[in-house]
């Protein structure tokens, strides 16, 4: 059922806008990849070349080994979960997921009996039963994800493609569904991609996370592949907060100003560079070497962890700091901080 | 492996009567100036609008029952009205269809020159009737560019059946196109990019996806065509000739016994005119009022 799609060397234009640039990518048979990128960097149009409904202008897509550009778009076999559910409203939830199998040529098309027995199946799948004969205005943003979902499934598609599929849902919800699509998943196994601009749900839920930016594909990897080793400054700031400090490599040491404050750097890359250090990658230490001094200028709540906010001399932003303690330090109170994990992009 | 759960959310079922409908003005202005306003329009509605009307159904009865059936039923009145019908049922359907057509293009596709084609679907509302029944003389008259070649195959075009529809689909043109128009292009293509996903065919993608979509605009659209191809005087009379019997529309016919001095005749056959355009004004309230929360949807959308 599953099939791997081979997108090649992608470009695709809107006049003088270019929305795609050379993008190729794997997806592996049942992979769940997650195409992630901030609003307007081309993850949609990505997502419609694959289903066919936008063509592109040079590069092409494979599904398996068959070109789809062969292919109609119902030989495509696409479940296509649009950004706003896209139901058709004029039919009943029902009649929705019948949609693609009564669609289907009269040689192929089940009948009555057997069409009833799979949207029954299907809202079971989905966990809404008895919803059958209710109007898309009649339920929910998150039941009506659920039916456009259960709607693409039931053409057995080998593809499965998911617009922001929680984009326009509340955040309580939002979590809730991605461990449900997670499950789902990993039960039905179809070959998913879908988009998101939310860097957390795409860690979570993907097996591989793909970042897009300005159309171009920054980097593939599984989730801690990116979130540890980002590739671009662009993916390490997408993925999570980070600070910024202009430092100057030297051998296998960053120095801040002519202080050292980090060492055992690998790449050899002597010069200026940014190092992207995460809020939680700083701790306090006692110790003198590789710490950077400062005052603490702020104390915040930033969800589950508290945040403190640190100015160090020489630098226009405060560091930020996840505490990991209950023991927090005073305002005002000179402190020293070390950088355990960081990442360093060599800056011209 | 476990079973994932949901939540089990209150499903929030559109509550039709929770929003009211108008809105209550508490503006500065006071009951004064309002009662002012409201009998101001009540008074000018009343007195241009629903007295003319039933002025019409009181002459047309003025000479009892007897005398109004015998006017609508005299063969001229009946050639008129049956000759009205045909026109109408030719020239709605016909709009119709190429009205759909031209709302399609230019709500689902880009393509240059549509701004031009928009404009141009409102050309008959700006141009006056009587100019659009000109256009076909000169194009199809015994003088016209065209007709010498008409004559010599034996086509009649004017002062004939087709000059009349013609006639009147150029005036009733805009009125199903301008309907659908702004529907389609709120409602945009993903229903219909949804549904070829699924694997539909085009044909089926318009019957069951985009035609159930605009129903109601649609229905709208063909209610005021229809009582404009019914009603449609100027471009009319200009093609038709007048012959009674033959090319005599309702209006037509109308005001030829208005002209003969037969008052209670002409009244009689426009009291069956004022009485379409209450039906369509009592259909066109009806749908705002059974489906008004319907079409507000449809088009929110
Ligand atoms: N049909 C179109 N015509 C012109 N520009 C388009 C069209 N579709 C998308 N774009 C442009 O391409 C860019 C990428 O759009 P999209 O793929 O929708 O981004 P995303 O889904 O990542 O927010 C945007 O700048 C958008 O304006
Ligand atoms: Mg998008």
């Amino acid at each position: 059922m599953s099939v791997a799609v081979t997108i090649e060397a992608i470009d695709k234009r809107f006049l003088a806008f270019q929305a795609l640039r050379n993008v190729s990518l794997d997806i592996q048979p049942g992979e769940l990849v997650a195409l992630l990128g901030p609003s307007g960097s081309g993850k949609t149009t990505l997502l419609r070349l694959i289903a066919g409904l936008e063509q592109a202008d040079a590069g092409r897509v494979l599904f398996g080994d068959d070109d789809t550009r062969d292919l109609s778009l119902r030989d495509r076999r696409i479940g296509f979960v649009f950004q706003h559910y896209a139901l058709f409203k004029t039919m009943t939830v029902a009649e929705n997921i019948a949609f693609g199998l009564r669609s289907r040529p009269r040689a192929e098309r089940p009948d009555g009996a057997e069409i009833t027995r799979r949207v029954k199946a299907l809202l079971e799948l989905v966990q809404l039963p008895d919803l059958e004969r209710r109007y898309p205005s009649q339920l929910s943003g998150g039941q009506r994800q659920r039916v456009a979902l259960a709607r693409a499934l039931a053409i057995e598609p080998q593809v499965l493609l998911l617009d922001e599929p929680f984009g326009a849902l509340d955040a309580k919800i939002r979590k809730d569904l991605r461990a449900w699509l997670r499950d789902l998943h990993s039960r039905t196994g179809h070959t998913t991609v879908f988009v998101t601009h939310d860097q957390e749900e795409a860690l979570e839920l993907a097996d591989r996370v793909a970042i897009l930016h300005e159309g171009k594909l920054e980097q593939v990897g599984t989730p801690d592949d990116v979130y540890d080793h980002p590739a671009t400054p662009f993916v390490c700031e997408f993925l999570g907060e980070a600070n910024r400090l202009p430092v100057k490599i030297v051998g296998s040491q960053a120095f801040l100003g002519d202080r050292p404050v980090l060492g055992g750097l690998t790449q050899n890359q002597s010069g200026p560079a940014a190092l992207y250090v995460r809020p939680h990658h700083l701790k306090f230490v006692d110790e003198t070497p590789l710490s950077i001094p400062g005052v603490v200028e702020q104390l915040r709540r930033t969800g589950a962890l508290r945040r403190a906010e640190i100015a160090v001399a020489g630098l226009t932003k405060r560091l930020d700091l996840d505490l990991t303690s209950q023991v927090a330090p005073a305002i005002g109170e000179r402190v020293r901080v070390k950088i355990t994990h960081a990442t360093a992009f060599a800056t011209a | 492996m476990s079973e994932a759960t949901l939540p089990d959310r209150a499903t929030n079922l559109a509550a039709p009567a929770a929003r009211p409908r108008t809105a209550r003005r508490t503006g500065a202005e006071g009951p004064v100036v309002q009662l002012l306003l409201i009998t101001v329009s009540l008074a000018f509605l009343l007195l241009f609008l629903l007295l003319p009307l039933i002025s019409v159904f009181v002459e047309a009865g003025a000479r009892g029952w007897a005398a109004y059936r015998e006017a609508i039923t005299e063969p001229d009145a009946v050639a008129a009205i049956r000759l009205t019908l045909l026109v109408a049922a030719i020239a709605v359907p016909f709009n119709v269809v190429v009205g759909i057509a031209a709302a399609w293009a230019i709500a689902k596709f880009e393509f240059t020159g549509k701004n031009l084609l928009i404009s141009l679907i409102d050309l008959p509302f700006s141009v006056s009737p009587v100019i659009s029944g000109l256009v076909y003389v000169l194009l199809f008259g015994a003088q016209g560019y065209l007709g010498p070649f008409l004559k010599a195959n034996g086509i009649e075009i004017i002062f004939a059946l087709p000059g009349l529809i013609l006639a009147t689909i150029f005036v009733t043109f805009p009125f199903v196109a301008r309907e659908l128009i702004p529907h389609m292009q709120a409602l945009g293509s993903t229903d219909e990019e949804a549904a070829l996903t699924l694997g539909a065919s085009p044909w089926r993608v318009f019957f069951a996806i985009t035609l159930p979509n605009v129903k109601w605009s649609l229905f709208y659209g063909i209610l005021l065509c229809n009582a404009r191809a019914m009603g449609e005087f100027g471009a009319v009379a200009v093609v038709s000739g007048k012959i009674r019997g033959l090319t005599n529309t309702m209006p037509l016919h109308v005001e030829i016994l208005y002209n003969e001095y037969m008052g209670a005749a002409a009244f009689a056959v426009a009291s069956l005119l004022a009485g379409l355009a209450l039906v369509t004004l009592a259909l066109k309230s009806l749908l705002e009022w059974r489906y008004g929360d319907a079409i507000a949807a449809a088009r929110r959308h």
